[in-house]
C-alpha cells in the first residue's frame, strides 16, 4: 500500500529544567494517501506531540529519534529550509483554535493566496482566484466577497474553514488535524467534519486526525491507533477498536465515555420524574443586557427557570446561547435588567448585607477551569477553608481542619492533600477539591458551570459519580450547566435547552432529549456524535437528510 | 548587622525554589543584589569600624587630599570624605527605600480599589492618576520643598506622594484580570465581601508585580532625592545625603578635587544601576510585565 505517512520507532524527549521527560517512546504508525488514522488518547499521551513530529514542528528542546517520513521525504533529519517546502505543500496542519491560527490583521483571501504563492509560481491574481476557489470549496458562502473580510468578522466555524483552505491549498498528500473541532459548538462540529471527510474523499489525501473525542473517531476515522502514556496501545479498524476493543485500557477508556442514548421510551424512565418539592432557585422573565446604547448585547431575553429541591436541573446550549450568564444570575453575580430571581424563596436582588450573606451560605459553586477556579498562593485547605472563614466566623481552627478532612474524605481525596497546593494536583483532583469547598457548608443548592468540561473522560466520569453519589447522600438541588447533552442526559432529571439567550425548550430530560419538540433540539442532538461507528454512519446520513430538509 | 539588608535576603528566601533559581541564573541581578547589601553594609555598619566626627567642622583639616589618615580626603569644612560618604548615603538610602515603599503601598490601594470596583469609580480614579502623571513629579518635588524645606520624614512623604502613579496602573492592571478568576467568582456567589477579594485572593497574587514594581520605585526615589538635595532643597547642613555632597563638592571639582565628586557621584550610579538590575531580575524571575 502507499502510505503518505510513515512513522518507525519513533521516540521524542523533552529537555526541561527538572530533567528529560519522555514524552513518546516507539510508536510506529502509517496513514495511506484517502485513509484517515485517528490518534487517540486522555492528556499527557502524547498524541499531540506525534502531531508535531510528523511536519518537524517540535519545539527546540525536544529531541526526536527514529524515522519520520511523509511523501518520502525524511522529517526527522531534514534542516529547516527542506521541512519548509515540506510544510504546506506536501503535507498541512489544521490546529485547534482558529482564532489564533489566523493572522488578525490580514484579509483571508490574501493570506490564502500567500499560502499559494509561497509554493507555486503563480501571479498575484492567479492566487487571490484560486484563494477564491478554496473559499468555496470549503463551504464560505459569497466567496468572492468573503475573501476581503477580516478574521474577527467570520464566525468559529467559518475561520477554521478558512484555515482548512489554507491547509488545503496546495493540495497536500497529508492532513495533520490537531484537534479540528474541540473549540466549536456540536452542529459546527458536525459541518467541519462533513467538510474534511469531502475533501479527503475528493482528493486522497491521507488525514492524520488527532482528538480525545471518541464521536469524532466513530464520524470521521477509518483506522485507530490507541495511545497510553507516550505509546500506542492498540491499532485497527474503526469499528474493531471501538465496538471489541482488545486492550484492557482501550475498554475503560471507551466505558468512561458518556453515551447519548438515542433510543428508548421517553416517559417511564426513573430519572424522568418530575420533582415535586418546593424551588430553590427560580428565575421569572428575566433579561439581561450587557452594554448601554446601540452596541448593548442582550445575553438573555424572558427566561424563567426553576430548580426545586433535590432535583438536578441540566442547563444545555452552544456557546453564546446564554446558560452561563443564567447561572450567573441565579448567584446573583450579574444583574437581570428585568424579571425577578429568588434564592430559597427570597428575592435575592432585595436582600443586602447579612440577609444576603445567609442567603449565599445555601449555595455552593463549582466553575469550569479547574486551573483558575483555585486560587494557586493557597493551600488546598485554605481554597476549602474558604466559605467558612466567611460564614462562620466564629469556627475555631481545629475544628475547621477537622471539618476540611472530612469533606476531602467525601469527594474521595486523602486528607494529606489538604497541606499541598493547587499547582500539584492533577485537574480531577483540583476540580475535586472546588467540589469539597461547595460542600463544606452543606448547600441546599449546587451550581455547576462546566465542571468537567476542562476534564479527561475518564477523570470526568470519576467527578460525576463523586458529585451524584453526594447528591443522594446529602439531597442538595443541582443547576447543571453543560455544552455536552450525553453528560446532561446522564445527570439530570430535566433539562433546559437554550439557543440565543431564550429558552428553547424544557422538560423532563428523558422525553426532551428522545423526542425534542422543537427544529432546534432535534438538529443539535442529531449533531452529537457517538461513539459507534455503524450507529454513526446511520446517524449522519439521517443528519444529513434532516439539514437537506430544513434548507428546502 | 543590618536589618535592610537581612530583609531583602530574607523576601528572596520566602520565594519558592525554582523562582530563586530562575533569579540567580541571572548574573547581573545577582550582582546588583550584592552591590546593594555591600552598599548598606557600608552605610550602616561602617561608621562603627571607621569612626568620623560629620557634627563639627574643623576648619585644620579642610580640602586634605586622600591620604593614610583620611583615605578620601576631607571637603571644605574639614569633614572626612571617606565618612561623609556612608552619613549621606544613610540618608539616600533611607530616604529612597522608606519613600519608594511608600509610593508602592498607596499605589497598590488606590489601583486594587480602582481596578475591583470597576465602572465610573475607576474611571474617576485613573483620570487622577493621569493628571497626576501629567504635571511632572520633579516639578512638584521642586516646588513643595522649597516651600516647607522638609527633613527626612518630610522628603520620604513628599516623594512617596509625587510617585505612587505608576505603580498604582500596574496594580490596577493586574486586579482588572484577577477579579475575574473563577475563585474570585466563586468567593463572590457565595457571599464572601468585597475586602475579603482584594486582600485574600487579588493582591497576593499581585505580589510579584508589586515587588518588581516596588524595586524600581526605590531605585527612582534614590534618584529624585539626588535631584532635590543637588539643587539645595534637599535634608539641610550638617545633615547631608550624596546628592547634597555632589552638589558642595561642585566648585571644588574644578580646582581639582576630585575627591569630593567622584566618591558620591559613582555611588549614586552603582546603587540605582544595582536596584534596577535586580528588578529586571526578579520581574524575569517572575516572569512579570515590567514597568508600566
Amino acid at each position: 500500500m502507499n502510505s503518505i505517512l510513515e512513522i518507525e520507532n519513533l521516540g521524542v524527549t523533552f529537555s526541561t529544567e527538572s530533567g528529560d521527560v519522555p514524552a513518546v517512546r516507539g510508536v510506529s504508525l502509517r496513514v495511506a494517501a484517502g485513509e484517515t488514522l485517528a490518534l487517540v488518547g486522555e492528556s499527557g499521551s502524547g498524541k499531540s506531540t506525534v502531531a508535531l513530529a510528523a511536519l518537524g514542528l517540535l519545539p527546540g528542546n525536544a529531541l526526536a529519534s527514529g524515522g519520520v517520513s511523509v511523501g518520502g521525504t525524511d522529517v526527522v533529519g531534514a534542516g529547516e529550509a527542506e521541512l519548509a517546502r515540506l510544510r504546506g505543500r506536501t503535507a498541512s496542519m489544521v490546529f485547534q483554535e482558529p482564532a489564533t491560527a489566523l493572522d488578525p490583521l490580514t484579509r483571508i483571501g490574501k493570506q490564502i493566496a500567500e499560502v499559494v504563492r509561497n509554493h507555486r509560481d503563480v501571479s498575484r491574481q492567479e492566487a487571490a482566484a484560486e484563494a477564491v476557489g478554496l473559499l468555496r470549496r470549503v463551504g464560505i458562502p459569497e466567496p468572492e466577497r468573503r475573501a476581503s473580510a477580516f478574521p474577527f468578522q467570520l464566525s468559529g466555524g467559518q475561520r477554521q474553514r478558512v484555515v482548512i483552505a489554507m491547509a488545503i491549498a496546495n493540495s497536500p498528500g497529508l492532513l495533520v488535524a490537531d484537534e479540528p473541532t474541540t473549540a466549536l459548538d456540536v452542529t459546527v462540529q458536525a459541518e467541519i467534519l462533513d467538510l474534511l471527510r469531502a475533501l479527503a474523499v475528493d482528493s486522497g489525501t491521507g488525514v492524520l486526525l488527532v482528538t480525545h473525542n471518541m464521536g469524532v473517531v466513530a464520524d470521521f476515522a477509518d483506522r485507530v491507533a490507541v495511545m497510553l502514556e507516550g505509546e500506542v496501545v492498540e491499532t485497527g479498524a474503526v469499528e474493531e477498536v471501538l465496538l471489541r476493543p482488545t486492550h484492557e485500557y482501550t475498554r475503560r477508556l471507551l466505558a468512561a465515555v458518556p453515551r447519548l442514548a438515542v433510543t428508548g421510551s421517553g416517559s417511564g424512565t426513573a430519572v424522568g420524574k418530575e420533582a415535586e418539592g418546593a424551588s430553590v432557585v427560580e428565575l421569572r422573565h428575566v433579561s439581561v443586557q450587557f452594554g448601554r446604547g446601540p452596541r448593548a448585547v442582550r445575553a438573555l431575553e424572558d427566561v424563567s427557570l426553576t430548580v426545586r429541591a433535590g432535583e438536578t436541573v441540566g442547563l444545555v446550549g452552544e456557546s453564546g446561547s446564554g446558560k452561563s450568564t443564567a447561572a450567573r444570575v441565579a448567584l446573583g453575580l450579574v444583574a437581570p435588567e428585568s424579571g425577578s430571581v429568588s434564592l430559597f424563596g427570597a428575592d435575592l436582588r432585595k436582600a443586602r448585607g447579612r440577609a444576603r450573606r445567609a442567603l449565599l451560605s445555601g449555595v455552593g459553586v463549582v466553575l469550569q477551569d479547574p486551573v483558575a477556579s483555585l486560587d494557586a498562593r493557597m493551600s488546598v485547605a485554605e481554597c476549602v477553608a474558604e466559605p467558612l472563614r466567611v460564614h462562620r466566623r466564629g469556627m475555631g481552627a481545629a475544628e475547621r481542619r477537622e471539618l476540611v478532612a472530612e469533606v476531602l474524605e467525601l469527594v474521595r481525596l486523602p486528607r494529606e492533600l489538604a497541606r499541598r497546593g493547587p499547582r500539584e494536583l492533577s485537574g480531577g483532583q483540583r476540580q475535586r477539591v472546588s467540589l469539597a469547598r461547595a460542600l463544606v457548608l452543606e448547600p441546599r443548592l449546587l451550581v455547576a458551570d462546566e465542571p468537567t468540561s476542562a476534564l479527561d473522560v475518564s477523570v470526568q466520569q470519576t467527578v460525576l459519580e463523586v458529585i451524584a453519589e453526594l447528591q443522594a447522600e446529602l439531597g442538595f438541588a443541582c443547576l447543571f450547566v453543560s455544552h455536552d447533552l450525553a453528560v446532561v442526559q446522564q445527570f439530570a432529571g430535566r433539562v433546559v435547552v437554550m439557543r440565543g439567550g431564550r429558552v428553547e425548550e424544557q422538560g423532563p430530560t428523558m422525553s426532551t432529549l428522545l423526542h425534542p419538540e422543537t427544529e432546534y433540539t432535534r438538529r443539535l442532538i442529531a449533531a452529537v456524535p457517538v461513539p459507534d461507528p455503524v450507529l454513526q454512519r446511520e446517524r449522519r446520513e439521517r443528519r444529513v437528510a434532516l439539514g437537506t430538509e430544513a434548507g428546502a | 548587622m543590618s536589618v535592610q539588608s537581612a530583609g531583602r535576603w530574607g523576601l528572596i528566601a520566602q520565594f519558592p525554589a525554582p523562582l530563586r533559581a530562575r533569579f540567580a541564573r541571572n548574573k547581573l541581578a545577582v550582582a546588583g543584589l550584592v552591590v546593594v547589601a555591600l552598599f548598606f553594609l557600608f552605610c550602616f555598619v561602617g561608621p562603627l569600624l571607621y569612626s568620623t566626627d560629620q557634627i563639627h567642622t574643623d576648619l585644620t583639616q579642610v580640602n586634605l587630599r586622600p591620604s593614610g589618615a583620611h583615605w578620601l580626603g576631607t571637603d571644605a569644612v574639614g569633614h572626612d570624605e571617606l565618612g561623609r560618604l556612608m552619613y549621606g548615603g544613610k540618608v539616600s538610602l533611607l530616604v529612597g527605600l522608606a519613600a519608594g515603599v511608600l509610593a508602592t503601598v498607596i499605589g497598590t490601594l488606590w489601583g486594587s480599589v480602582a481596578g475591583y470596583a470597576g465602572g465610573w469609580v475607576d474611571a474617576v480614579m485613573m483620570r487622577v492618576v493621569d493628571a497626576g502623571i501629567a504635571i511632572p513629579a520633579l516639578f512638584i518635588l521642586l516646588v513643595v520643598s522649597a516651600i516647607t524645606t522638609p527633613g527626612v520624614p518630610g522628603l520620604i512623604v513628599i516623594l512617596g506622594l509625587v510617585s505612587w502613579l505608576v505603580p498604582s496602573r500596574l496594580v490596577r492592571a493586574e486586579t482588572l484580570t484577577l477579579k475575574s478568576r473563577d475563585y474570585v467568582l466563586t468567593l463572590r456567589a457565595i457571599g464572601g465581601s468585597h475586602s475579603r477579594a482584594i486582600t485574600r485572593h487579588i493582591l497576593p497574587n499581585s505580589v510579584s508585580t508589586i515587588v518588581v514594581a516596588a524595586t524600581f520605585q526605590v531605585a527612582d526615589a534614590i534618584l529624585l532625592v539626588a535631584y532635590v538635595s543637588y539643587l539645595g532643597l534637599g535634608v539641610q547642613p550638617p545633615s547631608t545625603d550624596w546628592g547634597g555632597m555632589l552638589s558642595a563638592g561642585l566648585t571644588a571639582a574644578y580646582s581639582g578635587r576630585w575627591w569630593l565628586i567622584v566618591p558620591p557621584g559613582l555611588a549614586i550610579i552603582l546603587v540605582v544601576c544595582a536596584f534596577n538590575a535586580v528588578g529586571d531580575g526578579l520581574r524575569d524571575a517572575f516572569d512579570v510585565k515590567g514597568r508600566g
